[in-house]
């Protein structure tokens, strides 16, 4: 049966987990946590581990040539480089303001872009 | 005119500082601050994880430094950009702060209470003595972190980073997600300073490799970085003959520590702690020269920015008491450390003028698992408490009760092994 390791990040212990899996995936257990947070990390991390993903975007009409953004909740871990694709290709125009929406939907994940810093118009 | 409190950096302990100290009655107000925008370097920390413990929720770098930026800006804290302080003397008021700006030119400024908050820089690779030749393509991690992040400039396409502090581990993931490939991660260190969760979701996500006990010993290249060599050290970080590996790479990143900045400090007389190099403080996170204040980075360097906040909230409300009426300084006790204990924050305690609590701020310099934190008074143990682990790169703390020191001749604060 396939096992996985992984460290735990729930709290700095980082107590070293194995997940056993059957053939498809599905979670067996977890063992080597030391708390229920643990097992609860394990599952998600080997069933549907997500990531927030942080970045900047180009921007015109602004001091700075870019801004930073972040997609507003997690996505699927597997769609962070789709996502950085669009990231890649997105450009927006001054003034952007914390929280604005850059992408409504980004790689498909249904979650959008937003950005995280100001950015006024340049004179 | 005299400033109530003048506050020299406007990133997060700047701004907590000063927003503290018009809380506590502090009227005349000014921020110095050398960049173009308030924020300091959360600006280019543009990852989440921020200010869980101040608002309960995960903020990017930005967004944080946004919400105390707001909170300067609703009380009408005045402040300036673009302005470095280049001189700090006492003086008859308190302090005399000199600043240059472009639009400005020399300014003078007299203050009766002044807020170091400068912050801190990254080692630089003349502090590390690593053989080779000096071609461009060596940068500080946070070099880079600033490039790609505020300048829109990729630095590099092939990346060897030297050292595992959390900036290190941040840049790995970033250059990563914009294209560029991190062929390792090395650490002179048996174990990483960094945090546990960056190790696993910027270097285990990408599958970067991290190799721990390991350095760089020679760099190839003449106008740019062609190369480095990577090699196994022993328990004195002696290369060990035959480990040496070879990468191809064109750009080196410096990930080796944090240096807080006090020239001004220095300047001024404040006494620095050779373990911390920040200045030393007392209960009230004053220096030795009376009525100059130390928080955040400048002071010691922190693992979290909501620890930065919460101490620089203390040192500006101590500096607007201290601006409203200087009050007399009692005896002060040496706070004493043992066991991993490395230093602490503050490192004197006048039991007379502490607040009912206290917090106390330490690190340890080894990793430790079920290990006790330990606090004797006279000699007379006053507080032990279990810590399930303990790193050097996380900052610990413990509260001190006012009524245990009450009468105290000496306090120590140590570990105990499990």
């Amino acid at each position: 049966m396939p096992t996985i390791e992984l460290t735990c990040i729930s709290c700095p212990l980082g107590c070293p987990l194995k997940v056993e899996t059957d053939q498809d995936g599905k979670v067996l257990g977890v063992t080597g946590n030391t708390c229920k947070r643990g097992e609860d990390y394990g599952r998600k991390e080997v069933s549907a581990p997500t990531r927030t993903v942080t970045s900047t975007v180009k921007i015109l009409g602004a001091a700075a040539p870019v801004i930073a953004v972040r997609t507003k909740t997690d996505i699927p871990k597997n769609k962070i480089f789709a996502c950085m694709d669009e990231i890649r290709k997105a450009c927006v125009k001054a003034p952007i303001h914390i929280g604005d929406v850059i992408l409504a939907d980004i790689a498909g994940t249904g979650v959008p872009l937003v950005a995280t810093a100001n950015a006024e118009k340049s004179a | 005119m005299t400033y109530d409190v003048i506050i020299i950096g406007g990133g997060p302990a700047g701004l907590a500082a000063a927003v503290s100290a018009r809380e506590n009655g502090a009227q005349d107000i000014l921020i110095l601050e050398r960049e173009k925008e308030l924020g300091g370097i959360l600006n280019q920390c543009i990852h989440n994880g921020f200010g869980l413990h101040t608002f309960q929720e995960e903020l990017t770098g930005p967004e944080y430094a946004a919400r105390f930026i707001d909170q300067v800006r609703e009380r009408n804290i005045p402040y300036l950009l673009s302005t470095t302080v280049i001189g700090l003397t006492q003086s008859e008021e308190g302090v005399q702060v000199t600043a240059v700006s472009r639009e400005n030119g020399l300014m003078v400024y007299s203050a009766k209470a002044a807020v170091l908050a400068m912050g801190c820089r990254e080692r630089p690779r003349g502090a590390l003595n690593i053989p080779g030749t000096r071609p461009a393509g060596i940068f500080s991690a946070g070099t880079a972190q600033r490039l790609v992040n505020l300048e829109g400039y990729l630095p590099g396409r092939e990346v060897v980073i030297l050292g595992s502090g959390d900036i290190g581990l941040i840049m790995a993931r970033r250059m990563t997600l914009e294209g560029a490939k991190v062929k390792c991660v090395a650490e002179i260190q048996p174990f990483s300073g960094g945090l546990k969760r960056n190790i696993v979701q910027c270097l285990d996500d990408y599958g970067i490799p991290l190799k721990l006990s390991h350095t760089v010993v020679d760099i190839r290249g003449k106008e740019r970085v062609e190369g480095v060599t990577i090699a196994q050290v022993d328990e004195h970080f002696k290369p060990i003959p035959g480990t040496e590996e070879d990468y191809a790479c064109d750009t080196l990143l410096l990930s080796v520590g944090l240096i807080p900045e006090n020239e001004l400090s220095r300047e001024i007389g404040v006494e620095l702690s050779p373990v911390t190099n920040g200045p030393k403080v007392n209960e009230s996170l004053e220096t030795n020269i009376p009525g100059v204040f130390a928080c955040g980075n400048v002071l010691h360097v922190h693992d979290l920015v909501d620890y930065v906040s919460e101490e620089a909230a203390q040192a500006g409300k101590n500096a607007a008491k201290y601006s409203a009426n200087a009050p007399a300084r009692g005896e002060e006790i040496p706070v004493e450390t043992d066991g991993a204990v490395r230093y602490t924050v503050p490192s004197r305690i006048c039991p007379q003028r502490m607040e009912e609590d206290l917090v106390l701020r330490f690190r340890v310099g080894k990793n430790m698992r079920n290990a006790y934190v330990c606090v004797a008074v006279d000699g007379k143990q006053v507080l032990r408490r279990k810590r399930p682990v303990m790193a050097p790169g996380e900052m610990e703390q413990v509260k001190l009760k006012k009524e245990d020191l009450q009468g105290a001749k000496s306090i120590r604060v140590c570990t105990e092994e499990a």
